[in-house]
C-alpha cells in the first residue's frame, strides 16, 4: 500500500525533479565528513586557542555515542524530565479551514509534531539535555550559552539547575529589553544573564561574547550552542540530539497513517528544529521537505533574516555557511518579528541541503507569520510561538495545493506564551 | 632576504605594532609608528564580528566600519604605506569572511599588489588552510599562524606546516587586550616553540607597558602591541600620531636595552 502510493506520487512529480533525484548522492544521512564539512560548508573556523578544545569535544562526543549508558541516560531524561515522546496530532479543524479555499479534492491533512509541549515550551531542551550530559562527562564545571529570544537560555538554565552547574547566559542588550519574561525565568533558575552591548546587541553579538568567554575559560567551561551551527562537531551533535523529533515523528506517522508523510515543514532560525525533524526522513525520497526562513518586512529589502534565500556563503561563528552580509563580507543585522529566527547565519547542513536540492526553502513575512499565529489559536486552541508561526504560514499556502489524501507534518516546535506581548503590540492591543 | 626576514634579523627583538585600518587618520598613525621605530606593521582589517578581540579592538573595528571603511580602502591604505615605506614589512590581520568574500585568489592577488608581506587570519586554523593558505602561498605572501597556550607539542607541527614569516605566540588563552601572561610561562613557551621551528617567534596579547615588552624581548624574537595603540587612537583622534610615536619609541628603547 505504502509503496503503491509512493509510486503514484512519483508519477505526479515533475520530470526534472526525478532527474535531480537520480543525480543526488545515495544517502543524505552520512554528513558531515571527518573534517566536519557538509560539502563546501561547515568546518572548524575558530581561533587556535579553541581548536584543541573542539578536537577534544569531538573525541568525547564520539565516545559518548558509543556508550549505551550515555544514550540510556539521555533517553531517560527525555521521557521523564522533558516529557517525550511528544504527541503527533492531526489538526482536523485547521485542515478543514484550509480546505475551504481549495479546489475540490484538494487540501492536505495537517499533522503537528508537538514539541511545544516539552518541558520549557520548545524543542531547545532536547539539545540542552544532550550537551549537558556531555559537559558532565568531560568534567566541565561551568556552562555558558548565548540566547536570542531567551528560549535556549531558559532551556540551558533549566538543565544547569537540574544538574547543579553554574550557568552564564549571554544575551544581546536589545533582546534583554524585548524578552524580559524569559530573562526573569533564567534568573529564577539561577543563571547569570549578561547583557551584551557590543555590535548590534542581538543574538550574533551574544554568540561573539559566548565565544570570547569560552576562549578565556577553556579549562573548565562548556559552551552549549543552541542551534545546529558553530564549529564542528556542534552542527552534527545538535542535529543528532534534535533528531529525536524526526525519529519519533516517523514512527508515529507510520503507525497512525500507515505511511510516510508527503511534506515536512519547519521554521528555520539556525536550523535545529528543522534538521531534527528532517534528518531521519532524508533518505525517504517520497518525503519532500520545506524549510521556512523569516522574510521579516520582505526579501526585497534588507529587513529580513533569510540567510539561504537572501544571503551568500561565508564564514562566521566557526562555520562556513550562508550569511547575511555585504559585498565586503561584513555581517548585516537580520530582522524578524520572531527573536528566535533573527540570526544572520544558518546551520551548514541546511546550506548543503539547499545546494543539493534535497530540501526546498522558502520565506514568510512578519505579517504572514502573525496570521499563521492567529489561525492556529482560533482553529485548534493552541497558541504557537512566533517561530513555528512562520511554518504555519507556509502550511496555509501549501496545503490547499496538495491533494486531500496527502499528509503534511509540521514541527510545532514552541509555544507562544513568550510572544503574547509582541503579538499584542503588533495587533495594537493594550495589555 | 624578505622584508620580514630582515625585520627579525636585527640585533634586538623586533617590535610589531598593530592598529586597525580606517580608525582615525591611518596613514598618519602608521607613519608615527614607523618614526617611533616599529620594525613590523600589523594592519587590522575591520570586521563586524571580531570574536577573538577584547573591548579596545572591538571598538576600533566599529569606529572604522562606522566611518565607512571598505576592503578597497584597507588595500589602498596598505598600498600607500608601501609607497611611502618601501622597506617596512606590512602584515594584514583579520577574520576569514572579509578575506575570502570575493574568493581567496582575489584577496591574495590584491594584497600582493598592495605590497602586503603576510596575512594573519584569526579564524582559519590549519585544519581549514584550504580556504586561504594555498592562494596566499601562490602569491608569495606569508600565512602567519598563531600558537596559543592550548597548542600542545603534538599539535604544533600542524600549526607550523605551510606557515612562514614568523610564528605569533598568543601568550594568554583569551581575547586581545585584557590580561597579561606571567613572564615565566612566556619564557617556557617560547623555548618550546623555538625548539620546534626556525621561524622567528613574536609574542603578543596583553602587552601595554615598555617593561613588559622588555621582559618578553629577553626570550622572544618579537613583541606585539595592539590594544594599547588602538586605545590611543580612540582617545586622541587627530592628535594620536604624537602619542603613538611616543609609546612606540618607549617600547623600542626598552626592547633595545635588553
Ligand atoms: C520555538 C523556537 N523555534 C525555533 C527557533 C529557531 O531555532 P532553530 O532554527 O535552531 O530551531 C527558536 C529559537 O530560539 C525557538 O525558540
Amino acid at each position: 500500500m505504502a509503496g503503491l502510493e509512493a509510486e503514484t506520487r512519483l508519477r505526479h512529480a515533475q520530470p526534472e525533479r526525478i532527474f535531480v533525484l537520480n543525480d543526488l548522492p545515495n544517502t543524505f544521512r552520512n554528513q558531515p565528513d571527518e573534517r566536519g564539512h557538509f560539502g563546501d560548508f561547515g568546518g572548524r573556523y575558530v581561533a587556535e586557542t579553541l581548536m584543541p578544545l573542539i578536537l577534544e569535544l569531538e573525541r568525547e562526543y564520539r565516545a559518548a555515542q558509543q556508550d549505551p549508558a550515555f544514550q540510556a541516560e539521555f533517553d531517560g531524561l527525555m521521557e521523564h524530565y522533558v516529557g517525550r515522546p511528544s504527541p503527533m496530532y492531526y489538526a482536523e479543524r485547521l485542515t478543514e479551514e484550509l480546505r475551504k479555499d481549495a479546489e475540490p479534492g484538494m487540501g492536505a491533512q495537517v499533522w503537528f509534531k508537538r514539541d511545544e509541549l516539552n518541558h520549557t515550551g520548545a524543542h531547545k531542551i532536547n539539545n540542552c539535555i544532550g550537551q549537558i550530559l556531555l559537559a558532565i562527562r568531560m568534567g566541565k564545571t561551568r556552562i555558558i550559552a548565548e540566547t536570542g529570544a531567551g528560549q535556549h537560555g531558559v532551556a540551558t538554565a533549566t538543565v544547569c539547575a537540574r544538574f547543579g552547574l553554574p550557568c552564564v547566559i549571554y544575551m544581546g542588550a536589545e533582546d534583554v529589553a524585548r524578552q524580559s519574561p524569559n530573562v526573569f525565568r533564567m534568573k529564577l533558575l539561577g543563571a547569570q544573564v549578561i547583557p551584551v552591548t557590543s555590535g548590534g546587541a542581538t543574538l550574533k553579538d551574544a554568540m561573539n561574547e559566548g565565544l570570547r568567554d569560552w576562549v578565556a575559560n577553556v579549562h573548565d567551561t562548556f559552551y552549549i550552542i543552541g542551534t545546529a551551527a558553530g564549529p564542528h562537531p556542534y552542527p552534527e551533535m545538535v542535529r543528532n540530539f534534535q533528531s529525536v523529533i524526526g525519529t519519533e515523528a516517523r514512527a508515529q506517522l507510520l503507525s497512525r497513517t500507515g505511511r510516510l508523510p508527503d511534506l515536512l515543514i519547519a521554521c528555520i532560525g539556525g536550523g535545529s528544529n528543522a534538521l531534527g525533524l528532517f534528518h531521519p526522513f532524508l533518505d525517504d525520497p517520497e518525503v519532500k521537505m520545506l524549510g521556512v526562513e523569516a522574510a521579516g518586512h520582505g526579501l526585497d529589502g534588507d529587513e529580513h533574516a533569510a540567510s539561504l534565500l537572501g544571503g551568500a556563503p561565508g564564514v562566521l561563528h566557526g562555520n562556513k555557511t550562508y550569511l547575511l552580509q555585504d559585498e565586503d563580507g561584513q555581517i548585516t543585522e537580520g530582522h524578524s518579528i520572531s527573536a528566535g529566527l533573527d540570526y544572520p547565519g544558518i546551520g551548514p547542513e541546511h546550506a548543503w541541503l539547499k545546494d543539493t536540492g534535497r530540501v526546498e526553502y522558502t520565506a514568510v513575512t512578519d505579517d504572514e507569520a502573525l496570521e499563521g499565529f492567529q489561525l492556529l489559536c482560533r482553529t485548534e486552541g493552541i497558541i504557537p510561538a512566533l517561530e513555528p508561526s512562520h511554518a504555519l504560514a507556509a502550511v496555509a499556502k501549501r496545503a490547499p495545493q496538495m491533494r486531500e489524501d496527502e499528509i503534511i507534518c509540521m514541527n510545532l516546535c514552541g509555544r507562544g506564551d513568550k510572544d503574547i506581548f509582541t503579538v499584542a503590540e503588533k495587533l495594537g492591543v493594550e495589555m | 632576504m624578505t622584508r620580514l626576514q630582515n625585520a627579525f634579523s636585527k640585533p634586538h627583538a623586533a617590535f610589531v605594532a598593530f592598529i586597525t585600518a580606517g580608525d582615525g587618520d591611518t596613514a598618519a598613525n602608521l607613519d608615527a609608528l614607523v618614526e617611533g621605530g616599529a620594525d613590523v606593521i600589523e594592519l587590522g582589517m575591520p570586521f563586524t564580528d571580531p570574536m577573538a578581540d577584547g573591548p579596545a579592538i572591538q571598538a576600533a573595528n566599529l569606529r572604522s566600519l562606522g566611518a565607512g571603511t571598505t576592503t578597497a580602502d584597507v588595500l589602498q591604505i596598505a598600498y600607500d604605506f608601501r609607497t611611502r615605506h618601501p622597506d617596512v614589512p606590512l602584515v594584514l590581520m583579520g577574520y576569514a569572511n572579509p578575506m575570502i568574500r570575493r574568493g581567496p585568489e582575489w584577496f591574495a592577488e590584491a594584497a600582493k599588489n598592495s605590497g602586503v608581506d603576510g596575512v594573519i587570519c584569526v579564524d582559519i586554523p590549519p585544519e581549514e588552510d584550504d580556504a586561504l593558505g594555498p592562494a596566499l602561498r601562490a602569491e608569495g605572501i606569508s600565512p602567519i599562524r598563531l600558537a596559543t597556550p592550548t597548542t600542545d607539542a603534538k599539535r604544533l607541527p600542524q600549526v607550523l606546516e605551510g606557515s612562514s614569516g614568523f610564528l605569533y605566540y598568543v601568550s594568554v588563552a583569551g581575547v586581545t587586550g585584557l590580561q597579561q601572561a606571567a613572564a615565566g610561562s612566556i619564557e617556557e613557551a617560547v623555548a618550546a616553540l623555538k625548539a620546534a621551528t626556525d621561524l622567528p617567534v613574536a609574542v603578543g596579547f596583553g602587552v601595554r607597558e615598555p617593561a613588559q615588552a622588555a621582559a618578553i624581548a629577553k626570550h622572544a624574537d618579537g613583541v606585539v602591541v595592539g590594544s594599547a595603540f588602538v586605545d590611543l587612537v580612540g582617545e586622541h583622534g587627530a592628535k594620536a600620531p604624537a602619542k603613538l610615536k611616543e609609546l612606540t619609541a618607549a617600547m623600542v628603547d626598552a626592547i633595545k636595552a635588553v
